[in-house]
């Protein structure tokens, strides 16, 4: 992926906000944003934030690159839509802190340890593999993310809750043995492998190979 | 009266053996009360909820929900598609409005369905189970099988983020929806219309990746339904029922408090008020006991 960043670099010497603009979900919109920060004050982790959206805004048209890819900022939305709503210019905020968080991942330019960078990403996978999300496949994924000692205290201080959960017939052990799936598995494969054949081609149009 | 008829996306979570099941069960038993019959999707995939953007590109997460309106369309044609989950409703729902606004897009999304046979109109109305409750039955249907009113019990309406934001509720507003307390009112319960958390977010998926920032948030929601004296929470979505509900001990560990607070569907509410048994309204699947409601179902 180091690649890929060195071409966009090349590509968009002059301008994060066009690179934003052509290969971020939604990116467009960014130029929209009339800085009045309704965004930062509704987000629920706002304090959280090293860069409330209002702020990553502004870093995109001040070329900030590095600072706005590279942070756990745009990995902390939780899709409340709180500030949709609110944003009184209609900017889709929600779904461009969500492009750039995947496009910050295409990249390869995800902060190592970020946590939901990592779940979100074993959510995708655990989805892929049968159509369907196998909801204690994924816990365990997530409690070994961070290495197999953490895991374990991570799992002993939610034993509590899974023994509640299965005993309340919210979790299934045998779950972990094959589990739920669409019945038409090469049929749901194909037709996302294609999807993700095109999805690539835009890219690459916009990309380094791009005649430009 | 006839039988209406929805074509039903039930999601993952509501699995057999999946952390909303007892949700399932308990819509089951109330659309049998309202005489609404939910006609699964056959074959349905998961929606990638809204935490599918790491993996997930534009197109690919287009084309998951587009395969489900399409299987919809083919073997439910003219129903309209129900969602009982609000991360499966906002993105099957987004996902249709993109796709309309974008006819590129659609052209590939419906190249990449080819691949399996299939083709998305994509004319098909996407809903939430409290729109067709509240738009399609209307409160007066609601309340006329009412059997066990929940006299006395106070409850604090939770309506949380995705079921009221960005599509919402029709004439409901976003900052302070009242579907829930007048639903309430309807079931002979008592709402407690200034609940000032009912639209504070839970932390979604961040419950799972960044647990102590999301806890913070569910105390918030927990302590504000205590304040009002609320005897339980109500809530139409599985992401909320399950993060406000199931980390009440982890919370009390971190901060001394002792929350023990239920937290219930609408559906369960309203299966006990329609006088069927606790089994049938799913309050085994309570890991925090709806005392009230369970001594009501056995009256
Ligand atoms: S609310 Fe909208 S216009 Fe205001 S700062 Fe945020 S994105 Fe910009
Ligand atoms: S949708 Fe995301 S960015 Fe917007 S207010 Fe909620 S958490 Fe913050």
């Amino acid at each position: 992926m180091g690649e890929l960043n060195t071409a966009m670099i090349e590509r968009y010497r002059n301008s994060f906000l066009k690179e934003v603009e052509a290969n971020v979900e939604e990116g467009e919109w960014v130029k929209m944003c009339m800085q009045c920060g309704v965004c930062s004050g509704s987000c629920p982790l706002g304090k959280f934030w090293e860069h409330p959206p209002q702020e990553i805004f502004m870093m995109i048209r001040a070329g900030k690159r590095e600072a706005v890819l590279q942070s756990e900022s745009v990995w902390m939305c939780t899709s409340c839509y709180n500030c949709i709503v609110r944003c009184p210019r209609e900017l889709p905020i929600t779904h461009i802190m969500h492009g750039l968080a995947h496009y910050a991942k295409r990249l390869g330019l995800v902060p190592k340890t970020n946590p939901t960078a990592k779940f979100a990403q074993m959510f995708w996978d655990n989805l892929m593999v049968k159509g369907r999300v196998n909801e204690l496949k994924l816990g365990l994924a997530l409690y070994f993310m961070n290495g197999f000692g953490d895991g374990i205290k991570v799992a002993l201080k939610n034993q509590k809750l899974g023994m509640a959960m299965m005993k309340t017939g919210r979790m299934n052990p045998k779950e972990a043995f094959g589990g739920h799936a669409v019945k038409d598995l090469a049929g749901f494969h194909k037709v996302l492998k294609k999807a993700q054949e095109l999805e690539d081609a835009r890219i690459a149009q916009n990309g380094p190979s791009a005649g430009a | 009266m006839a039988k209406r008829e929805y074509s039903f996306y039930p999601g993952c979570s509501s699995q057999k053996g999946a952390s909303s099941s007892n949700y399932l069960i308990s819509v089951q038993t109330m659309c049998e009360e309202l005489e609404v019959q939910l006609n699964e999707i056959p074959d349905w995939n998961c929606c990638a909820a809204s935490i599918g953007y790491a993996g997930g590109g534009e197109l690919p997460r287009l084309t998951l929900s587009a395969r489900n309106i399409a299987l919809s369309e083919q073997h439910h044609p003219g129903q309209d598609i129900v969602a009982t989950c609000a991360a499966c409703w906002l993105s099957t729902r987004e996902a249709a409005e993109r796709l309309h606004e974008d006819q590129s897009l659609l052209a590939e999304c419906n190249t990449a369905l080819a691949e399996a046979g299939l083709k998305l109109r994509n004319e098909t109305p996407i809903k939430h189970m409290a729109e067709v409750l509240i738009e399609d039955l209307g409160y007066e249907a609601l309340k006329a099988r009412v059997k066990k009113p929940l006299e006395g019990i106070k409850i604090a309406g939770y309506v949380g983020c995705q079921t009221n934001r960005p599509f919402g509720i029709a004439g409901e507003s976003y900052e302070n929806p009242k579907y829930l307390d007048k639903l309430v009112e309807t079931l002979g319960g008592d709402s407690i219309p200034d609940y000032e958390k009912k639209v504070q977010c839970c932390g979604g998926a961040l419950a799972f990746s960044e647990p102590e920032k999301s806890q913070e948030m569910v105390k918030g929601i927990i302590e504000a339904a205590y304040d009002h004296g609320a005897d339980l929470i109500v809530t139409p979505c599985p992401v909320c029922q399950m993060n406000v509900e199931v980390y009440q001990d982890q919370i009390n560990q971190t901060y001394g408090t002792k929350f023990q607070m239920p937290v219930v569907y609408y559906s369960t509410l309203m299966a006990v008020a329609y006088g069927r048994s606790a089994k049938d309204a799913a309050l085994n699947g309570q890991i925090i006991p709806a005392k009230a409601l369970d001594a009501l179902a056995a009256k």
